[in-house]
Order: C-alpha cells, then sequence, then structure tokens
C-alpha cells in the first residue's frame, strides 16, 4: 500500500484482527493479536486511538494538531498510516 | 546495555509479567509422545479451583499482565473455563485459548466467545486421520476437522499449530495443504522441543538434517505461491543451530507460568530445575513471586552464568539460551545451552543429530503420554 493510497477523506479503522488498548504497567497504547504484541510509540498511539472508522485522515490531523497545539501533521500522518496499512494493523473503510 | 561485557550487572527491578499462561490443568484426552508436560504429572497435586484462578489472573493484570495463555493439558477439561474467560476478559486480558479442540462443540464456543475469548488456537498432529490419531494415540482428527469449521462459524481467526518431528515432517507439504483446505489463516509448524515426554521419547523425534532441509525448501516454496492468504511460522529445530535460542527473552523477564497446582515457574519446564524452590500461589502473591522469590531471581541479570557465556558479547541478546536445556544435557542449568556450538558441551547435540541421521527405525519404541505411562516413570525415576 503506497501514501498515495492514502487520501485526506479515507476512514481508517484498526483491523479487526488487532485490538487497541491502553496499558498503564506499560504507560503506552499496545496492539494486541493471536499471541502477540506491539507496544507503539506515543506518536503511534495517539494516532491509532483515533482511527475509529469514522474519523478521516483530515479529521484524524485536525485533531491531532489541535489537542498538541502545532501544525502540518498531515504527512505524518499519512506517512504512519501508509505503514499501519502495510502492517495490517488499519484498513481503510469503503 | 553497557558495552563492558565481562562485568555482570545488577540487573533494575524486573519489568511485570506481560505474558501469563495458566496450565489449567495436566488432564488431557490426547497421549502426545512429545508433550513437554513433566513425566511425572500424574503425581502433581490437585488443581487449583475457580477461585484461586481468579485471584491469579486479578493479581496478574494488576502488574500489568495482559496475554494471557490458557493451555494444558487440555484446558477444555476445565467445566469452569467459560468462567474464567469471563473474568479474564473483564479485566482486559487478551486471551488465547491453546487446545487439541476436544471437548469444543457449538455449545461451548457460542459461550466462551460471549465470556469474550479472542483467540483458538487448534493443534494437529499430521495431515491424514491416520497419523493425527496414531500420533496422538486417539480418534480426533475428523472431531478436530469439524472444530476447524465451528472456529470459523464463530469468526474466530483460524490459527492451526502442528509440533514437528521425525515422525511427520516429511509431510509439511501435506500439512499445509491440509491447512488450506481447512481456511487457516496462520499456521505454527513448531519443531518438537525436547522437555517432558518429548525428552524421553527424544531418539524416536530428533529428525535428520536431511528430513528438516527438506521441509525447509518445500516451506520455502509453499510461502511462495500462498502469499498472504497463509501466513506460516516455523520454529526453528534448535538442536541443527549453532546457537541457542534467547528462551523466554530470559527467566523472569516477561514470561509466568502457573502450573495446575498453583506452582510459579518462569518457564512452563523449568519445574525440573535442581535447587530452585518454585512458589506456589496458594502461599504467596504474584507480585511476591514475581519480584521477592529467589527462584524468579536467580537467572534475571547474568550474575549466574559461567564461561564461556559471561564474557560473551551475545549473552544480551541469546541469554545463554535455554536452562532447561543446559540442564537436561549438561546436568548443569547455568552452563550455555550446548546448541551453541562455544559450549563446551556441543557435541552432545551434535553427537544426537548425528544418531537422528542413521536410516531406519528406532530400537525403543514411542512412550505416550498417559497416567499409567506417567506412574512408571515417577516410580523409576523415584528408583523404587
Amino acid at each position: 500500500m503506497s501514501q498515495a493510497a492514502v487520501s485526506a477523506a479515507s476512514r481508517p479503522v484498526v483491523d479487526r484482527g488487532f485490538r487497541l488498548q491502553w496499558e498503564t504497567a506499560q504507560n503506552a497504547y499496545v496492539l494486541l493479536y493471536p499471541e502477540g504484541m506491539v507496544k507503539l510509540n506515543a506518536s503511534a498511539g495517539e494516532i491509532l486511538k483515533r482511527c475509529d472508522g469514522e474519523n478521516t485522515i483530515a479529521d484524524i490531523t485536525a485533531d491531532l494538531e489541535r489537542a498538541f497545539e502545532t501544525t502540518a501533521l498531515r504527512e505524518d500522518v499519512v506517512r504512519f498510516v501508509a505503514m499501519a496499512l502495510e502492517k495490517k494493523w488499519l484498513q481503510i473503510r469503503p | 546495555m553497557a558495552a563492558n561485557s565481562s562485568v555482570s550487572t545488577v540487573s533494575a527491578k524486573p519489568g511485570p509479567p506481560l505474558w501469563l499462561l495458566l496450565e489449567l490443568t495436566h488432564r488431557c484426552p490426547l497421549h502426545c509422545a512429545f508433550c513437554y508436560n513433566p513425566t511425572d504429572y500424574a503425581h502433581i497435586a490437585a488443581e487449583l479451583d475457580t477461585g484461586e484462578w481468579i485471584r491469579v489472573l486479578r493479581e496478574a493484570r494488576a502488574l500489568g499482565a495482559v496475554q494471557l495463555g490458557l493451555s494444558g493439558g487440555e484446558p477444555l477439561a476445565r467445566d469452569d473455563l467459560e468462567i474464567i474467560v469471563a473474568e479474564a476478559h473483564g479485566l482486559g486480558f487478551y486471551i488465547n485459548l491453546i487446545t487439541s479442540g476436544v471437548g469444543l462443540n457449538e455449545m461451548r464456543i457460542r459461550a466462551l466467545k460471549t465470556a469474550g475469548l479472542d483467540h483458538i488456537q487448534l493443534s494437529f498432529q499430521d495431515s491424514s486421520q491416520q497419523m493425527n490419531d496414531f500420533l496422538s494415540s486417539t480418534r480426533t482428527f475428523d472431531l478436530k476437522s469439524k472444530v476447524a469449521a465451528l472456529i470459523k462459524q464463530y469468526d474466530y481467526p483460524m490459527v492451526l499449530n502442528v509440533v514437528l518431528h521425525r515422525l511427520n515432517i516429511d509431510h509439511v507439504e501435506e500439512i499445509l495443504q491440509m491447512a488450506l483446505r481447512l481456511g487457516a489463516q496462520y499456521v505454527e509448524l513448531a519443531n518438537t522441543q525436547y522437555y517432558g515426554w518429548a525428552w524421553h521419547n527424544r531418539e524416536q523425534l530428533l529428525p535428520s538434517r536431511a528430513q528438516v532441509e527438506r521441509a525447509e525448501r518445500t516451506l520455502q516454496a509453499f510461502r511462495e505461491t500462498v502469499g498472504d492468504r497463509m501466513r506460516i511460522f516455523f520454529v526453528v529445530p534448535d538442536y541443527f543451530e549453532k546457537r541457542p535460542k534467547p528462551c523466554m527473552n530470559g527467566l523472569g523477564s516477561i514470561f509466568l507460568t502457573i502450573a495446575p497446582d498453583g506452582t510459579a515457574l518462569p518457564c512452563h519446564a523449568a519445574r525440573m530445575l535442581p535447587g530452585l524452590e518454585f512458589p506456589n500461589v496458594r502461599r504467596a502473591s504474584i507480585g511476591q513471586i514475581w519480584f521477592d522469590s529467589p527462584s524468579f531471581n536467580h537467572f534475571r541479570g547474568d550474575a549466574w552464568m559461567k564461561e564461556p557465556c559471561r564474557s560473551c558479547p551475545e549473552k544480551t541478546r541469546d541469554f545463554g539460551g535455554c536452562r532447561c536445556q543446559a540442564y537436561l544435557l549438561t546436568g548443569d542449568a547455568a552452563n550455555a545451552d550446548p546448541v551453541c556450538d562455544l559450549s563446551p558441551y556441543h557435541h552432545l547435540v551434535t553427537e544426537a543429530v548425528a544418531r537422528a541421521d542413521r536410516p531406519g527405525p528406532r530400537e525403543k519404541p514411542l512412550v505416550f503420554r498417559s497416567d499409567r505411562n506417567s506412574t512408571t516413570l515417577f516410580a523409576r525415576q523415584d528408583g523404587t
């Protein structure tokens, strides 16, 4: 999946093969799957928790920019979502 | 990690036991000769009751445990499995059921789904009814096929596990074809690890090098054909390697096993290690066990290591390999895992492989896991 496949209107959702969960003991979001776990860094966690199949890439970017009082996150979000699609962590809701 | 590897490090407080494996019972309808359960299981004390398992779940979750394996024996032999799953789900565990499928009917899978079970790993012993039923010493192949259909029907990812050894490793192609037919998304081909019953039967189970190489070629070709449709994990047979596996990521680092009688272990085979008094959840909390018990602290860090591990730059990668394998093969659990070709005992592994390269049937018969054989082996080790 190339970055070109991710547009501002794409609605990513965590793939049903994974469960996203906050873990206090690890102070991190984790992705849980059969007999495995990915510990996410802070920015990956912040992006993934907004991928609910309703928010578009534009919504997610705007929300993150508001939450962290910054701008120009769009490229980072697209790059991460493209990577997460490749790893099957995310799907684009049709 | 500091570069001055000759100085043994005093490890900081260990992290949480992220992985919790509950061996709910040693009862099992199968009689697999490659089982890692202890050969004297028939003499291990009574199983924890429902309330005790629930306390284990609560205490471990509070420490940060999150991946939960429910295993055994056959966990479906416990009629409170649904209660245990429901409690674990409520606590936020990701719950993996590791099962032979025996005992999983539609009523139970529906109840387990409702209780919040996340995943089922179903074992097969081979690709044909004849071999599956011979290797498990049961008639279970057709039943397992039905269970596979139920797993699909209840919308679980289909994860098949097949333990490989001398008697079935030549059927890798057929096993993978069967997995495709059953609609598996993941297949774990796990070469036998030689503990418990498998250790007792090692001479009959260890494949030849030619068999292993043929299986790896078959697997590679199959992966190229099938692509993304089915993912295949191959657990390498460590006897054929030159470096040991990073067993459990180091004992006491992330894995915690609770045996059916409540004994807490840093690895499901560790009960065999001599000189260590493993604590029991009936007498101590999970926090006391994980952080304070001498047996869990014993193999943390590298102060316990001997040469060649102690001064080895690779010790932070493989932690000296497997303590149980070191003990079984060399008599000292603090030695390097003899799979490592730097170990002075490496010849014990290469000699076993050389014996496996000899064709023809083995001299000793397979000893299948059963209560009767367990009692016999227990008496023998007792010297009576």
